[in-house]
């Protein structure tokens, strides 16, 4: 249902010119739940913005290709984009905290986007709002509709926001990071709750996270991004069972066992992502790479098979 | 709500109390002066200052003066001024107070509503030309002195231009009652109006468009703007909505004190008989009486301008309501 093909997003800053996503191509199937991975920085968010047209810097460009059903999103007029917005693609973000206007009711807010798509009563877009506190575990919905944002905690907020994205509900629904703001137990119920609301909804979902634990549980398939650039795809038992590339076999090696001992400290990848203002030539990974040899200082590609990665030990 | 309503104008009443008896004590018990002489006025015979002893309680101990001076003010409303023999001090702030408030109200109405659309339009348009030269002329608007403007006002509708045709519609100054000749009242104000407003119109505009900018940078337009909203929506009901709590605050202190007399330029220039008017006279007289009364008057007013502003944040910012 979306297909991605070099899409690549560019800031003009006062320092040069910022690649935060670099010719990135990936496909969403029906129903599917397609994980994004890469630490913070390597262009998940921006790459998801620019597929909802949510990328308002005057100093961004925006190349590629971006086809939902078959029509093309990048270049769309701003009407047409704010009628697929909300109704058919709709998107979660990562702090709940902030993500709702202070200012109106929750029930308000949700009806809003319900009446910015449908034509439909005010009375029943307040009665879809109570319903949909219900489906996502909001106690006594009949009379939370009537809360302020600031009298729910983190986790009560963010049922709010993906009520909200549901309202309409979406074909493709993109999630970026919705739990890494919250707490470990609220953490969990979240997720529960989004396997649910996947299989009454059927909506395909795109999943941002930089935490490989939580994808192990979701994911149908996976990509992982590392500066700006896919550098892996598979399924998920590919990637977990045979990663390819030494930097998802790094974040692989950075997730805490489930049981046992928690060890004192997680093993971070050691090093920093590059500079995406001038970014070195060869593979982006190379000065973290413990697998590096002669080759890696031109710039491996990513293959065009299902399960692929951007690495000269594999495609060698 | 109601609670902290009720609260709020409690608290209100507390502190006109305190003021009235601050300005009481700061009148009539500073140590080393004699309230009756200055009362009196400079060159009073024996006998008028031996009435004003009787009449104001001065022989009797400080709380009953405390209490005569406000039965005066606020129940019997006999305040008398000695300076200007025997003019009766509250009738004159009586009739002040319309004046003033035609000025100062008919002045709100025009600048919140050209500052809401200045701001409005220059945050839409952020960045292009419009919005430049919209935020030049409110910074020119607020750097124009009001007597100064006021002046240029009165030399070009009353004197220099007043014979063609667009402006000889401008009344001679002075104010007319409502009451008695409604269109007399407005063209009079008029201009005093535009005069007025213009500082606030250049001040209150800018402002707004800073406020609404910084909106939209926050988080929850971005959620709007997932929604699916259209950016006129998100702009009016989303980022000017979040914004007006600034704007309110900023409007409460302005005018009271405008109401409370800080009007005093524009009521000179254009010859208004407002408050800010007569206690500028009668500082010119130190007439007492009549400077304590419009003392106690724009303090009161001040006081209750905050608790409307206060009442009115409540109802626009509900993290303070439950707060
Ligand atoms: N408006 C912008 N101007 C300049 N650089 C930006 C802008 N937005 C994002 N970036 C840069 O793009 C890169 C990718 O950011 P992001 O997509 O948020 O990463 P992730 O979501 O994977 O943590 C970052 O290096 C960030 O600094
Ligand atoms: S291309 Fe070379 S440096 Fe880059 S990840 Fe593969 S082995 Fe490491
Ligand atoms: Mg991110």
């Amino acid at each position: 249902m979306l297909k991605v093909r070099k899409l690549s997003v560019t800031f003009r800053t006062e320092q040069g010119m910022v690649q935060a996503v670099d010719h990135v191509s990936f496909d969403v199937g029906e129903g599917e739940l397609l994980g994004v991975v890469g630490e913070s920085g390597s262009g998940k968010t921006v790459s998801l913005l620019a597929v909802m047209g949510l990328i308002t810097d005057p100093n961004a460009v925006i190349t590629g290709s971006i086809q939902y059903r078959g029509r093309e999103l990048v270049g769309m007029k701003p009407r047409d984009m704010r009628a697929l917005r909300g109704k058919e693609i709709a998107m979660i973000f990562q702090d709940p905290m902030t993500a709702l206007t202070p200012v109106y009711t929750i029930g308000w807010q949700i009806a809003e986007q319900v009446l910015a798509h449908e034509k439909i009563s005010k009375a029943a877009a307040w009665q879809r709002a109570i319903d949909l506190l219900a489906e996502v575990n909001i106690p006594n919905p009949q009379e939370a509709v009537h809360r302020y944002p600031h009298q729910l905690s983190g986790g009560m907020r963010q049922r709010v926001v993906i009520a909200m994205a549901l309202s309409c509900n979406p074909a493709l629904l993109v999630a970026d990071e919705p739990t890494t703001a919250l707490d470990v137990t609220v953490q969990a119920q979240i997720l529960d709750l989004l396997h649910k609301l996947r299989r009454n909804h059927g909506s395909a979902i795109v999943f941002i996270t930089h935490d490989m634990g939580v994808m192990a549980e979701i994911a149908d398939r996976m990509l992982v991004m590392y500066a700006g650039r896919v550098v892996e795809r598979g399924t998920k038992e590919e990637l977990f069972l045979q990663p390819l590339h030494p930097y998802t076999r790094a974040l692989l090696d950075s997730i805490p066992p489930l049981t046992g001992e928690k060890p004192k400290r997680l093993r971070a990848i050691p090093g920093t992502p590059p500079n995406l203002l001038n970014r070195p030539l060869g593979c982006a990974f190379a000065p973290r790479c413990i697998e590096r040899f002669e080759k890696c200082s031109a710039e491996p590609a990513l293959g065009d098979g299902k399960n692929a990665a951007a690495c000269f030990r594999v495609s060698a | 709500m109601i609670f902290s309503l009720l609260q709020r104008i409690g608290q209100m009443l507390f502190v006109m109390f305190g003021i009235s008896l601050l300005v009481f004590l700061i009148f009539f018990a500073t140590p080393g002066a004699d309230p009756a002489a200055r009362i009196a006025g400079r060159n009073a015979s024996p006998e008028v200052l031996e009435a004003v002893r009787k009449s104001f309680g001065f022989d009797q101990p400080m709380y009953v003066q405390y209490l005569t001076m406000m039965k005066k003010i606020f129940i019997t409303g006999d305040l008398t001024s000695f300076v200007n023999r025997g003019w009766k001090v509250v009738p004159a702030v009586m009739d002040t107070i319309p004046v003033t408030l035609s000025l100062v109200f008919g002045a709100a109405i025009l600048w919140v509503v050209f500052a809401l659309i200045i701001g409005i339009v220059a945050a839409a348009t952020r960045g292009s030309w419009i919005d430049k030269i919209l935020m030049m002329l409110g910074l020119i608007g607020i750097s124009m002195p009001v007597y100064w403007l006021g002046e240029v006002m009165n030399l070009l509708t009353q004197s220099r231009y007043h014979d063609t045709w667009l402006f000889s519609w401008v009344p001679p100054l002075g104010y007319k009652n409502f009451s008695d000749d409604p269109k007399g009242w407005f063209l009079t104000l008029v201009i005093p109006w535009i005069t007025l407003s213009i500082l606030y119109i250049g001040l209150y505009g800018r402002v707004l468009r800073a406020a609404i900018v910084e909106s939209l940078q926050e988080d929850y337009i971005r959620t709007a703007r997932a929604k699916g909203l259209s950016e006129t929506r998100i702009l009016l009901r989303h980022a000017l909505r979040t914004s007006l709590v600034a704007f309110v605050t900023l409007f409460g202190l302005d005018f009271g004190a405008l109401v409370g007399g800080s009007a005093l330029l524009t009521e000179v220039v254009f010859g208004l008989q407002g408050v800010g008017k007569l206690t500028y006279d009668a500082l010119l007289n130190l007439d007492l009486p009549i400077i304590m009364t419009t003392v106690l008057y724009a303090s009161f007013f001040v006081v209750m301008a905050n608790a409307v502003v206060d009442i009115l944040y409540m109802m626009l910012d509900p993290r303070v309501r439950t707060a």
